[in-house]
């Protein structure tokens, strides 16, 4: 049997009103890291989480390249999401767009990802932060968290009710 | 008479408790209702400061405060807090599923990278 280090959950706070900021600690250097994050068939073995399958996986890691993800959700309908690339730094930074294909009129108002990948002791600190344009957005993408299965939420219920005593 | 504060939102709420001091004073009311002389004691903060945090609490709903002789007591609305946790650990929760199933593809890397001796670049 594989014997799986887990490194922790990951941590959402909210820093302002426009932003989200997510972090996790990974047992793996900075540089697998990274190449899980930016190789498509890597992406598509993690991305859609226990959501559903991915469809495809689009990466043009380079300044002004684009990407995109096409996730079929377990109801079968497919969840699209793109981007550009603004800023690479290989191993160490990267800041993309990202629009979900949901919402009509996305293009004009992108999201901006900064994902950062810091290594201490061959261990890699992950951080993603995501700027939106409102307070309104933000509420909404973490809104989309609730979509998840009951399971999920019986699960958290358990550790909702031990933090909340 | 303080002004009514804007209607709050789960949002605001979770801002309000995301700050480490204001996490303390929620940890320290779990055991029950307290005076702010108790919670300055607690903190080890200035009673203003004390009080400043309380403020902002209060405004989301966490706490709820009333007056007894010449003191003020605290207590915890943990009703107020439930939505506010179940609302970002939802958000939270899918992606630990995304980074869960990240930490199988790393260590398919690790030992590829240690067979290669990290020449697969």
């Amino acid at each position: 049997m594989t014997e799986v280090t887990s490194s922790g959950s990951a941590t959402v706070t909210l820093p302002t009103d426009e932003e989200i900021l997510i972090t996790r600690e990974f047992d793996a250097p900075k540089h697998l890291v990274y190449k899980a994050w930016t190789t498509p068939e890597l992406v598509s073995r993690w991305w859609p989480g226990k959501r559903g399958e991915m469809k495809s996986a689009e990466i043009d890691l380079r300044v002004g390249g684009t990407w995109r993800y096409v996730m079929e959700a377990s109801a079968g309908q497919e969840v699209g999401f793109h981007g550009e690339f603004r800023e690479i730094v290989p191993n160490e930074r990267i800041v993309n767009t990202e629009v979900y294909e949901g919402v009509p009129g996305g293009d004009d108002d992108p999201a901006l990802n900064m994902v950062t990948f810091e290594e201490v002791d061959g261990r890699t600190f992950l951080t993603l932060l995501t700027r939106v344009s409102s307070k309104e957005i933000r509420d909404m993408i973490i809104d989309s968290g609730m979509e998840g299965g009951m399971q999920e939420g019986m699960d958290l219920l358990e550790e909702i009710a031990r933090s909340l005593r | 008479m303080i002004p009514m504060a804007r209607a709050a939102t789960t949002a605001d709420a979770f801002n309000a408790v995301a700050e480490p001091r204001r996490r303390q004073i929620l940890d320290a009311l779990a055991g029950g209702e307290r005076p702010v002389n108790d919670l300055v004691r607690a903190l080890g903060l200035a009673q203003p400061q004390v009080s400043k945090h309380l403020r902002v609490l209060r405004e989301v709903g966490a706490v709820n405060v009333r007056d007894e002789g010449r003191q003020r007591l605290y207590r915890l609305n943990g009703h107020a807090l439930k939505p506010i946790h179940d609302w970002v650990k939802t958000y939270e929760a899918s992606w630990s599923e995304r980074f869960d199933q990240m930490d199988l593809v790393l260590e398919d890397l690790k030992r590829k990278d240690e067979g290669d001796d990290g020449s697969d670049e």
